[in-house]
């Protein structure tokens, strides 16, 4: 008699479970990849550092929305934020927090000793530190394997300013001569101050005088008023976004017209909240400055997020979005959280990385430095931050001299 | 140095005075309380920092004028001095001057980062449409909120003039002021008095605040730049003289705005604190200071 095979009923619920478990067992989502963000979001420099928060946030939610990391099983990223409390000891305290939790990188510091001293720190284990916004030369020139820049630093962008300074003013017929340079007198402003006054004479433009001030300033009537005797076709201004806003209107009250004013890595100057505050003080003011690339449509599409939120569109946003997008690319390129397979990936960024939306050419690194990063000439035209150079990112046309 | 065309020689001392006067304002309140408690208010600078947040609130909340926002911020910052003096510095000093100094100076420290959590290290400003008005004086131009401030200054001067010599209170705190166990034994109540000179410097700290916000941002720390100054002018005018803290605000005003013009901001500074070295010097008890 042939005995046929019964299951039993235990051996049915068994076979029953696994075959419900095994597709799960397919798609297990492998383990998130700690990332380290590190901002000023409290202190002097906290409105930079959130921000800058803001943007590494939303390219990680894209970046998670859109499959993860490929190459990792679709790994996502999970964020590990450490404020700098807008100080180098608080970006290194966060730094050391950020290692023994197990980050993978770390992205962000902003201000330039923040980024010197956590960078360093980041050394110490081998962990790879990408610099949002800090334009110090130092920071790629200390030899830090680990420590890459993909936005331009200070030589490159003032270099680009004066350039950029000679065009725009050939460009218009030659009308600015004489410049007034008006500085704060901390170690930024002085030390623009000091390149203007070495540069400028033999780009064929005479300085009239060098006029600084302390930063906080309670008044700037003294500086208008010797501006206003001095007359001159250009005012070259150095100062953090306080005292430029009260000096810039404090010039639109006294009636003093200059042919332009044309700022350096200005804190105001490309800022859309002086824009939206005092629309006539910052009408045609131009600026060198990091800013978005307003041609890419990834960037009015973070904008339009950004502006939904009732923030402003400044551009530590698309710097930050843009370095995690590079330390995503990188991630991809080494195939596994390892830090120094991210590392090596980095160093071999090119041209292939396009997710990043600064007005950069094809991304290459020399000793952590991307060669391609600059600085944009931006003008404030009809309420608007406008790129003006150069010309292959430009949205709009300089307007230079100002109209009288 | 260079030389100037008369014209900006005289704006610059027009600014000077304009801006010498919202100075002599808050050096009032300061000179008053040190007149009266002799003590050195340390919270004078976060006290000017929180009367400029609440006019900044009173804006930005309620659509108030800041010069609207006069009227009612100076009673509650009466009442706020007022408190302050009789709940906590009265009552922590225990009696003690030296530690009168510390007490106002924790409190100064205190209020400071209570403001950096509320309203973080941004700065904030107003935007009224007269800030950048102008009202031609001859060649001159001069600042529309500035000469707003420069009237207001000398009225709440005056208003503070008539207090302490005509009413019974102002009698009373000049009692105070020169005879503390006298102005006692006849009955005044000198707890209540030094808690009314407290609340009336704050007062003043209010008006100052009002007029200066229409042309100048607020920041949690705003309130130290301008107290440097006013106790240079309180030292010049005399500890504890009215017409003294005025006057001497003028004064500063337009050495400060000079000193900048000639020299640059960065060393505008420096006329004021080599007259304030001088004048301890030379004239330790200050332009109208009584002998001590």
């Amino acid at each position: 008699m042939p005995t046929a095979f019964t299951p039993s009923r235990r051996a049915v619920l068994l076979g029953a479970a696994g075959a419900l478990a095994a597709p799960a067992v397919l798609r297990a989502q492998p383990a998130p990849i700690k990332l380290g963000i590190l901002q000023p979001v409290t202190g002097a420099l906290a409105q930079d550092g959130e921000y800058g928060r803001l943007g590494a946030e939303l390219a990680i939610a894209e970046l998670n929305a859109t499959g993860g990391i490929r190459a990792l099983g679709g790994a996502q990223i999970q964020m590990v934020f450490g404020d700098a409390r807008s100080s180098p000891e608080g970006g290194v305290a966060e730094v050391e927090r950020m290692n023994s939790e197990g980050v993978v990188a770390v992205v962000g510091g902003f201000a330039s000793p923040i980024c010197l001293a956590a960078s360093q720190a980041a050394a110490r284990y081998d962990l790879p530190y990408i610099v949002d916004v800090g334009v110090a030369d130092t920071i790629t020139t200390r030899g830090l394997r680990n420590t890459f820049r993909f936005s331009p630093g200070f030589g490159s962008i003032t270099a680009a300013a004066l350039d950029n300074l000679v065009k725009v003013n050939d460009g218009a017929g030659k009308p600015a001569r004489t410049v007034v340079v008006v500085h704060e007198d901390g170690l930024f402003g002085s030390g623009m101050a000091r390149l203007m006054a070495a540069e400028l004479p033999k780009r064929g433009f005479e300085i009239l005088e060098t006029i600084s001030h302390p930063t906080p300033s309670r008044d700037m009537s003294n500086v208008a008023l010797r501006i206003r005797a001095l007359n001159p076709d250009l005012i070259i201004p150095s100062s953090y976004y306080g005292e430029f806003v009260l000096l810039s209107r404090t010039l639109q009250q006294r009636r003093i017209r200059p042919k332009g004013i044309y700022a350096v890595l200005n804190g105001a100057a490309s800022n859309y909240r002086f824009v939206r505050e005092f629309p006539e003080a910052a009408n045609l003011v131009m600026d060198v400055n990091h800013w978005a690339d307003p041609r890419k449509p990834k960037t009015a599409e973070l904008r339009r997020i950004v502006e939904a939120q009732n923030r402003y569109w400044l551009f530590n946003t698309p710097m930050n979005y843009s370095a995690v997008m590079l330390f995503a690319d990188a991630l991809e390129r080494a195939g596994r959280a390892d830090r120094n397979a991210v590392i090596e990936a980095l160093a071999r960024t090119d041209g292939a990385f396009t997710r990043h939306i600064m007005p950069y050419g094809p991304t290459n690194f020399v000793n952590g430095q991307n060669q391609s990063g600059q600085a944009v000439n931006t003008q404030v035209i009809d309420n608007d931050v406008k790129v003006i150079f150069p010309a292959e990112f430009a949205d709009a046309r300089p307007v230079f001299p100002w109209p009288a | 140095m260079r030389s100037f065309p008369l014209e900006i020689v005289l704006e610059a001392v027009a600014n000077g005075l304009l801006t010498g006067a919202v100075y002599g304002l808050v050096a009032l309140g300061l000179t008053l309380v040190y007149g009266v408690l002799h003590i050195i208010n340390f919270a004078h600078g976060a006290l000017l920092t929180m009367a400029m947040y609440a006019a900044w609130v009173c804006w930005a909340a309620f659509g108030l004028d800041p010069y609207v926002a006069i009227l009612p911020l100076v009673p509650v910052f009466f009442v706020l001095g007022y408190a302050t003096q009789r709940l906590v510095i009265g009552p922590a000093s225990q009696g003690d001057d030296s530690n009168i100094m510390l007490v106002t100076l924790g409190l100064s420290i205190v209020l400071e980062n209570a403001m950096l959590a509320v309203f973080r290290s941004d700065t904030l400003s107003v935007q009224v449409p007269y800030a950048m008005e102008v009202i031609e004086a001859g060649p001159m131009l001069l600042s529309f909120p500035r000469v707003v401030g420069f009237g207001v200054a000398f009225v709440v001067a005056a208003v503070l003039f008539v207090i302490l010599t005509m009413t019974d209170t102002g009698r009373a705190i000049r009692a105070v002021a020169k005879e503390r166990t006298g102005a006692a034994l006849v009955g005044i109540d000198v707890g209540h008095i030094y808690a009314v000179t407290f609340g009336i410097g704050t007062a003043c700290l209010a008006v100052a605040a009002c007029l200066l916000l229409p042309s100048f941002y607020v920041s949690p720390r705003v309130g130290n730049a301008f107290v440097l100054v006013a106790f240079t002018i309180v030292v010049l005018g005399g500890m504890g003289s009215v017409p003294g803290a005025l006057i001497g605000g003028l004064f500063i005003g337009v050495v400060e705005s000079l000193s900048g013009l000639y020299f640059g901001d960065s060393l505008g500074q420096l006329g004021i604190f080599i007259i304030f070295i001088l004048v301890l010097l030379f004239r330790p008890t200050g332009l109208f200071g009584a002998k001590a």
